[in-house]
């Protein structure tokens, strides 16, 4: 899933000065697992900002809602109308959603509610890690399930970098040297042959930036 | 005119390089002091590559400048800050320049340096940039385009024989060695039986090692190494050694354990040389070579 945080209140107190009518716009997908804009996050924004704003005695208008999902026409559709008759609309989604909200309601203001981290899992409640780079070449039934690409701070695919101490990555000693982990699993698995040939340079140019892609069945549409 | 670093590997004299880190800024002056004192004392000069992602003059110049000094210079080369385009064009670079010894390494992270907030590459690593080195000297780039000129390179890595677990260590070396590893300077050793047990699992292999020989400058300094930097092990008994004397001869303690660790390897033939680091402190250089018997 797609694990975002919200932004700082202050932050987003700041960017909706000289707003009169706000709306606040949730998604009840992936930043909702991660507790970051959901319903119950966009009730709790909405609720915070009507405070703050009476307390600094400006009548702001803050109205709320939460799709499905944000990044998909479909469920969008259904909000449109009512997001008309606002000045602005607080995206809780992540910055995909975001955008699909932007393109659908042009020329209105949209502002982003919370900051897209990274494609993650979640080992314990309340805690989510990144495990996936979106790399678009997936290296993971040769390293033993786990990714090299995002695991290691250095992305790197030929064996751990001379930092690696005790199992742990240079970078931060909480963290777990990916190779270290991946060496030790392969062993495990029997598997090691995997990781003794050399890895050649990825291929970035298969995937310039913006990605896209296009289903068989939807080709030529 | 000095060997040329392939030829020293091939002597089978006892090697010695030692590192020379390059200045923020401008003023080459003390660096080329550093050189000047060493290019006739030992057999190669490595010049670091933004070492520990701390922003220097590049490696490329200070090799060049070592060159024109006469020394024999070790262009070290990180894929931290460059991408395969820039790492390539650096070697064909050097080698036009007549510097043909590259030390390939894969750089360490951008947050341990003093730009910290600076965009990592890591487009290739080690072992990829060895294979870059071995491409090019076929006559083609890594894109699969003809060059006009091929270099030839003496290429290098690093490894680390302390390294805890051994293991995955061992599996990259092995690795580095088939992408073209000519000669390894290692990380800092100390204890030289874990040294001795290294080189006789990396006997089987067609390779030079040079020991690597941290000039330890303070017993704090020792005791720093083993808590925070990876893959060093200094042994209770230096640590207590270096203890042994006022703060003030500490330096000249070290002077004297690495002099001596040097000398105990030679006699011993353990390894096939040393790669000398005394971060900061190259000046006393000829006197660890002095108490080695070297000089
Ligand atoms: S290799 Fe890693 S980054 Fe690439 S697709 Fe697989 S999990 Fe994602
Ligand atoms: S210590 Fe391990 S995880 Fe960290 S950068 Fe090096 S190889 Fe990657």
């Amino acid at each position: 899933m797609i694990v975002a945080e919200r932004k700082p209140f202050d932050e987003i107190k700041a960017m909706l000065a000289g707003y009169g009518k706000v709306f606040i716009l949730g998604c009840d997908t992936c930043v909702s697992v991660c507790m970051a804009g959901g319903r119950k996050e966009v009730g709790l924004l909405a609720s915070q900002l009507r405070m703050s704003f009476k307390k600094d005695g400006s009548d702001v208008v803050i109205d709320e809602d939460t799709v499905e999902r944000q990044c998909n026409k479909e469920y969008m559709e259904l909000v449109l109308n009512k997001l008309k008759d606002y000045q602005v609309v607080v995206s809780m989604a992540c910055g995909a959603g975001a955008q699909l909200l932007a393109d659908l309601t042009e020329p209105q203001q949209v502002l982003p509610g919370v900051n897209t981290r990274f494609i993650g899992m979640t080992p314990k409640d309340g805690n989510w890690v990144e495990r996936c780079r979106a790399c678009g070449d997936c290296v993971l039934g040769e390293t033993a399930g786990i990714c090299p690409i995002t695991v290691c701070a250095k992305g790197i695919l030929n064996g751990p970098c001379g930092g690696t101490d005790h199992g742990k990555c240079e970078v931060d000693k909480d963290k777990d040297c990916a190779w270290t982990l991946i060496h030790a699993r392969l062993d495990k698995m029997g598997k090691l042959d995997n990781i003794k040939k050399i890895f050649p340079p990825r291929k970035h140019g298969v995937k310039t930036h913006p990605a896209s892609q296009v289903h068989e069945v939807y080709k030529g549409e | 005119m000095a060997a040329s670093f392939k030829d020293t590997l091939k002597s089978g004299e006892f090697i010695v390089t030692a590192e020379v880190g390059p200045p923020k800024g401008t003023d080459i002056g003390e660096m080329k002091q550093h050189i000047e004192l060493l290019k006739d004392k030992v057999h190669g000069i490595n010049m670091t590559d933004n070492q520990s992602s701390v922003m220097r003059l590049s490696s490329l110049v200070g090799c060049h400048i070592i060159k024109e000094l006469g020394g024999v210079p070790i262009l070290q080369m990180t894929g931290r800050d460059r991408n395969r385009m820039a790492l390539q064009s650096d070697l064909i670079s050097a080698a036009v320049l007549g510097i043909d010894t590259v030390l390939c390494l894969t750089g360490d992270h951008m947050t341990l340096g003093d730009h910290k907030d600076a965009k990592p590459v890591h487009d290739l690593e080690s072992v990829q940039i060895l294979k870059a080195v071995r491409t090019l000297e076929s006559g083609k780039d890594l894109g699969g385009n003809p060059l006009k000129g091929a270099p030839s390179f003496c290429a290098g890595a690093v490894v680390t024989p302390e390294a805890d677990p051994i293991a995955p260590q061992l599996l990259k070396f092995e690795k580095k060695i088939r992408a073209g590893a000519e000669f390894f300077q290692t990380q800092a050793v100390y204890d030289l039986d874990n040294f001795k047990r290294f080189m006789d699992y990396a006997a089987k292999f067609e390779v030079k090692i040079l020991a690597g020989i941290v000039l330890l400058v303070s017993a704090g300094m020792a005791k720093f190494m083993n808590k925070n930097v990876a893959g060093i092990f200094v042994p209770d008994a230096l640590v207590r050694e270096m203890e042994s004397v006022p703060k003030k001869e500490q330096l000249q303690k070290g002077i004297e354990i690495a002099g001596r660790m040097i000398r105990t390897l030679k006699e011993q033939s353990i390894g096939h040389g040393v790669h000398i680091m005394a971060i900061g402190k190259e000046a006393v250089i000829p006197e660890i070579l002095q108490v080695a018997g070297l000089l």
